[in-house]
């Protein structure tokens, strides 16, 4: 209960000085139905939040850990050696690799290390941002900002990672003598790509886990699926046209065989680039679409 | 003047979860068991039966000029949050429009967004970030922030470690040092000890003052909202019921208590409560008298209704001066310890011999305290008259500048004769 507080009532002044008509920024509140466009202005004017945000998780993520940021290293070095151990040994894969990277004597492990990189960003982005809505609750309730930010910042937060997780795939292959061809130039683009594929995505799911909290528990196994239909630990060569179809209808099929060209000298497979290319922008604008129709509902049922 | 904040029939509908239905067959229980995530799916996209909706807030229009404070008040679940949230921007209305003139930034909430993990400093900065202020404008006010919430020796301590009025202090500082147009903020003037709010308050009436801001605050205190406020409004059960002068507004909100005060206590809308038991409540003077006096004895009366027992339990009725402040509590805990009300209809009597208040209305909030938590809460329950009566027995009595409590006291002058 409040308790009684004194304060000298002192008068107020008539008139505050008026400022400059026109400099006041003037917005109304009212129902709106369906698509809400996107307010490029105000991402910008919030844009510090973002950067805020991603800053957050990073800080925050390895805090009370005895190793620290170590995990960031650790977490797809581990990856690497047991999907070596597995894939590469066990099953044999490591001889079912195309021959131009066995002529360059590029070994198994910088194979599923190259694949590993758009993966993990990929696959935490989603995890991550599909949740991050829900996990945010308190803040939707209590305070305004564009709400794109959300889902966005966890997936920068990943994007943070997958830096790192590069600083040692370079060392990796300095230890196996590999060199990088020039075509490493193009890592960024290839980078941009994957973030907006993780962000489509991550936008539909983290607005569906808000209204339906089941989206929480099947996210785990969609991305089991996923993965397995994805060449991170295998080349997915198969015969058949409508097999070839299957495997190339999934956005990240390209996108990794496109990380192995660059990084490992894998030829280009342009069509399976374009036609990942083209899905990311539907994806995008898809999840755009929704998270926007579906926003304003959040405060409401988070 | 030109008008800040134009609302305009602003209205909020929410879908309320039908409970459900009983079974009777099993292939109705079947038929549900297939249909049940349909139905579901309906009703979370709000095209469930008609009957589960419940309007927040209906109709709500006024207007808030520049440079004005405007306090919400109004009982707990009148809509004053959810108005507060719709302006903010962070629910859509349902219906009506709201038009604002600058930029907004609310403080629904006391520390927002704060990380425990980080450290103090960390905080100002990803809190300042929240609530919409930019990196350049935190480094100039960071000085001003650490000095108002007076925490320099711990900027660098996670906040995890913070009391709880330290946690409070920081956070507030953060958002008092905002620079909007249009400052909206719910009821955080309960947090923190008296000398915390007093600056509170008092960098409030600056903001407002000093710089010709908008101010729209929702509070329970009533003294803060006569000394803050230029006007008020007053919200009951989602709908305004008026605008006007704060101290005029607040007197008809407070004497709105009386007419309600004969209603059977259990409809009465609770927020804070495990097991609505509190039924009724009366006074009763000593002696068969027609008023409660200063000084009499008195008899208050607490009809319970009880559903399940409430163990470790302790009464309490306390008391409110017309302007909002607690002045008085009566505790059964303080007299007989705690107790386990057990299942039905219960009396409670509690006497006072010499009701030590001065005469005036005050307004009576009931409350079962149940192992150290609200049981039942009753805000304004009902307010009582106090007449004059002869406390001290000598028809003196305090004017009402001097406060509202009565107690006896012995003086002693050392001062030689004349």
């Amino acid at each position: 209960m409040p308790t009684d507080v004194a304060i000298t009532a002192a008068k107020r002044p008539a008139q505050p000085p008026a400022p400059a008509e026109g400099t006041i920024p003037e917005f109304e509140i009212r129902p709106r139905r369906g698509w809400v466009p996107i307010d490029f202005k105000e991402l910008f004017h919030y844009r510090e939040l973002l950067y805020f945000l991603i800053w957050r998780d990073v800080k925050v993520r390895y805090k009370q850990t005895l190793l620290g940021f170590a995990w960031a290293i650790l977490q797809p070095l581990v990856t690497m050696v047991i999907a070596t151990a597995v894939f590469g040994g066990l099953a044999g894969f490591s001889g079912r690799m195309s021959e131009e990277l066995i002529a360059r004597h590029v070994p198994y492990n910088l194979f599923v290390y190259a694949g590993l990189l758009p993966w993990m960003l990929f696959s935490v982005g989603i995890s991550t941002g599909g949740t991050s809505l829900m996990n945010q609750q308190n803040l939707l309730t209590k305070v305004y900002f564009p709400r794109l930010f959300v889902p966005a910042s966890v997936i920068g937060t990943a994007l943070v990672d997958t830096a790192i997780s590069f600083g040692v795939f370079f060392i990796l292959m300095a230890f196996a003598h590999v060199a990088p061809p020039w075509t490493v130039v193009f890592v960024p683009l290839l980078l941009l790509l994957t973030t907006l594929a993780t962000m489509g995505i991550a936008f539909v799911l983290s607005s569906l886990t808000v209204t339906y909290r089941d989206f929480r528990f099947i996210l785990p196994f969609m991305m089991q699926c996923w993965m397995f239909l994805s060449p991170v630990y295998y080349p997915l060569t198969v015969k058949k046209a409508w097999e070839q179809a299957l495997v190339q209808a999934n956005p990240l099929y390209g996108l990794i065989e496109a990380f192995r060209s660059c990084l490992l000298g894998q030829h280009w497979k342009w069509k399976s680039l374009s036609i990942s290319v083209l899905e990311i922008a539907v994806l995008l604008l898809v999840g755009l679409y929704y998270f926007k129709r579906t926003e304003r509902r959040f405060a409401d049922i988070a | 003047m030109p008008a800040a904040i134009t609302i305009d029939g602003i209205g909020k509908c929410y879908q309320l979860v039908l409970r459900a239905q009983r079974y009777h067959m099993l292939r109705d229980v079947l038929m549900a068991a297939i249909t049940a995530p349909f139905r579901r799916i309906a009703g979370l996209h709000g095209y469930g039966p008609a009957e589960g909706k419940f309007w927040a807030l209906r109709d709500v229009s006024f207007e808030v000029q520049r440079g004005e404070v405007i306090g919400i008040i109004g009982r707990n679940g009148a809509g004053k949050s959810t108005l507060l949230k719709i302006l903010s921007r962070i629910v859509e209305p349902t219906e009506g429009r709201a038009r604002m003139k600058g930029r907004v930034a609310s403080l629904l909430e006391v520390g927002t967004g704060f990380h425990p993990e980080l450290t103090g400093r960390e905080n100002i900065y990803l809190n300042g970030a929240i609530l919409g202020m930019h990196k350049e404008e935190i480094d100039r006010k960071f000085d001003e922030i650490v000095a108002f919430a007076e925490t320099e020796k711990f900027l660098d301590t996670p906040v995890k470690h913070y009391s709880s009025g330290m946690y409070v202090r920081l956070a507030f500082a953060v958002a008092a040092h905002l620079e909007p147009e249009i400052l909206i903020v719910d009821e955080v003037l309960a947090v923190g000890d008296t000398e915390f709010q007093k600056k509170c308050l008092g960098r409030i009436q600056q903001v407002a003052q000093g710089d010709g801001r908008t101010v729209l605050l929702v509070s329970h205190n009533m003294g803060a909202v006569r000394q803050l406020c230029d006007r008020a409004a007053y919200l009951r059960d989602g709908k305004l019921v008026s605008v006007g002068p704060a101290a005029e507004v607040v007197a008809e909100y407070l004497n709105s208590a009386l007419e309600t005060a004969q209603d059977n206590l259990l409809s009465r809308p609770r927020f804070v409560t495990l097991a609505p038991a509190i039924a009724g409540f009366s006074c009763r003077p000593a002696g068969g008298a027609a008023h409660v006096a200063s000084g009499a004895a008195v008899t208050f009366q607490l009809d319970l209704h009880v559903t399940e027992p409430i163990r470790n339990a302790a009464v309490s009725i306390m008391f409110n001066s017309d302007q909002g402040y607690r002045v008085l509590g009566l505790s059964s805990r303080c007299e007989t310890g705690l107790l386990t009300l057990a299942p039905g209809q219960q009396t409670i009597l509690c006497h006072v011999d010499a009701l030590p208040l001065a005469a005036g209305r005050y307004i009576v909030d009931l409350e079962i305290f149940s192992a150290e938590r609200v049981a039942d809460y009753i805000e304004h329950a009902t307010a009582i008259d106090v007449v004059f009566g002869d406390f001290f027995g000598n028809a003196q009595t305090l004017l009402p500048l001097e406060g509202p409590i009565l107690a006896r006291s012995r003086w002693d002058f050392q001062c030689g004769p004349v």
